[in-house]
């Protein structure tokens, strides 16, 4: 094991814009996604017939191809394409249309829209109606029904499930090395590049994303018990009974 | 009887040096990803190219059977290390980084690298290349020379894992240059598609670019150097790579 390039402050620093760029990633893509999951969800159950089909094949789509797939298309094929367009070399949303990140984020935010969607889908017809015809009994209005009782009270059920899908999120993100990103597996490609060594800079990026999981888990693991209905002793362990 | 014998060694040593020829034929490696004209597949699918030729050609002067082996670039030290394949012929550049863990043969050629930019937009290099987007094929001489040497300019580098897509990536706007071997970028400009784009210019000599390109080999194989640097001789001196070269690229970049 030879670990005297991590001393070498350019690959210092790629390193850490790969971090810093997994970081935004995973931010922008869950924020973006999750709030694309509830939309694709409620469209699914409460909108009009044709849009809920159409939400329904984004999801089989999404959820049938590859993500590597999926980040060639907007890379590849959306984004070859949009350069013909007139004009918009000039304009003003072209250095982020340039940037990896922009197809790198659309298609992780398409992703667990699709997946977290599902889930939350699913969470919200686990809501015992009672609750629902309750709130209505107390007066509240449609909307209050949905985002004061109906989708906390799903989304309490979902919150285990949804931590699986932001640690899928994270790990999927050294695919956008392949668009040429700067992210921790571009990082520690340079390093093996460079000095030849393969196993140590893999091992020390695996190393930062266990931490990063862990962070993650954590900090999810609190949203879990803090959030609002949910009584922490109760949360934490339940025995079978009998 | 001394005869007898001399042939009985010569026979045995004959047969040995066939079987083992017929049961490991020396592995070349090259990239598995193109890098025309250096190495790249014919229109039949089997691959060509400048030095899947002179590899064939040296392989024929020490008399022994070869066999390209594509393998990915990223992979292909590893690859070396772990005997999958005996050697790395694809322009691979001579630098002291990589001797620490590689042994090389003689140089059999050098080119410079080369800057190319749209026609439209004119900076100039390396002074314009401020707060512009450079790119470069990850693992390369190029990268290492623009990483370390471009620092102070402020241009930024994006490092791809293959030469085509920073090609590809230069025609779709989303980088301002590329900077790569000369003759491959020569190569560039002459395509249909690259009709806007031109070599703005040449990078100079510098150590990060290496005394040349040699074939990579493992640092135990010294009888294999010996006799390939016996064969790079003899195909330098005898115009087999300037011949090669001519067909290839219309110029000989033969030598070191």
């Amino acid at each position: 094991m030879n670990f005297t390039w991590i001393t070498d402050p350019y690959y210092q620093e790629y390193l850490w814009t790969g971090f810093f760029n997994t970081l935004a990633l995973v931010g922008v893509s869950g924020t973006l996604g999750l709030v694309l999951a509830v939309i694709f969800a409620l469209l699914q159950l409460n909108g009009p017939k044709p849009v809920a089909w159409f939400v329904r094949g984004i999801t089989t789509v999404v959820r049938g191809t590859p993500l590597l797939v999926q980040l060639f298309f907007f890379y590849d094929g959306v984004g070859r394409l949009l350069p013909e367009i007139p004009g918009i070399r000039e304009s003003l949303f072209w250095p982020m249309l340039r940037d990896p990140f922009f197809y790198g984020a659309l298609t992780f935010t398409l992703s667990v829209g699709a997946y977290s969607g599902e889930v939350i889908r699913g969470a919200l017809l686990s809501v015992p109606s009672g609750e629902l015809a309750a709130g209505r009994a107390f007066g509240l209005s449609r909307w209050q029904i949905l985002y004061r009782l109906w989708l906390p009270r799903a989304i309490q059920l979902c919150l285990p499930t949804l931590t699986g899908e932001m640690i899928l999120l994270l790990k999927s993100v050294p695919l956008v090395s392949t668009i040429a990103m700067m992210d921790l597996l571009k990082a520690a490609n340079l390093v093996r590049d460079e000095t030849f060594l393969v196993y140590e800079p893999l091992l020390l990026i695996a190393g930062i994303y266990i931490a990063m999981t862990l962070v993650l888990t954590t900090a999810m693991r609190i949203i879990e018990q803090r959030f609002p209905g949910v009584q922490p002793a109760k949360a934490q362990r339940r025995l079978l009974p009998g | 009887m001394k005869q007898a014998i001399l042939k009985t060694v010569g026979m045995t040593a004959l047969a040995f040096t066939f079987t083992t020829a017929a049961a490991d034929p020396l592995k070349i490696g090259i990239s598995a990803e193109p890098y025309p004209p250096f190495t790249f597949k014919g229109s039949d699918g089997s691959w060509t190219g400048f030095e899947v030729e002179l590899g064939q050609a040296l392989c024929e002067k020490m008399q022994a059977e070869c066999e390209i082996t594509p393998t990915g670039w990223s992979g292909i030290f590893a690859a070396l290390d772990s005997g999958k394949i005996d050697m790395i012929m694809n322009s691979l550049s001579i630098t002291e980084q990589r001797k620490e863990v590689i042994d090389f043969t003689d140089p059999y050629y050098f080119t410079p690298s080369a800057y190319v930019a749209a026609k439209s937009d004119s900076f100039d290099i390396p002074e314009g290349l401020d707060g512009k987007l450079l790119g470069v094929q990850g693992g390369t001489t190029n990268a290492t020379y623009a990483r370390r040497e471009l620092r102070d300019t402020g241009v930024e580098i994006k490092i791809y894992d293959q030469q085509e897509q920073a090609n590809r990536d230069l025609f779709a706007g989303r980088v301002d240059a590329i900077l790569a071997d000369k003759v491959a970028m020569t190569e560039l400009v002459e395509r249909d598609e690259a009709s806007e784009y031109e070599i703005r210019a040449t990078a100079p000599r510098h150590a990060a670019f290496g005394e040349g390109v040699g074939i990579g080999l493992r640092q135990s194989d010294d009888d294999l150097r010996q006799r390939l640097n016996q064969a790079i001789s003899e195909a330098l001196e005898d115009g087999t790579c300037t011949d090669l070269s001519q067909e290839y690229f219309g110029t000989d970049i033969c030598g070191s």
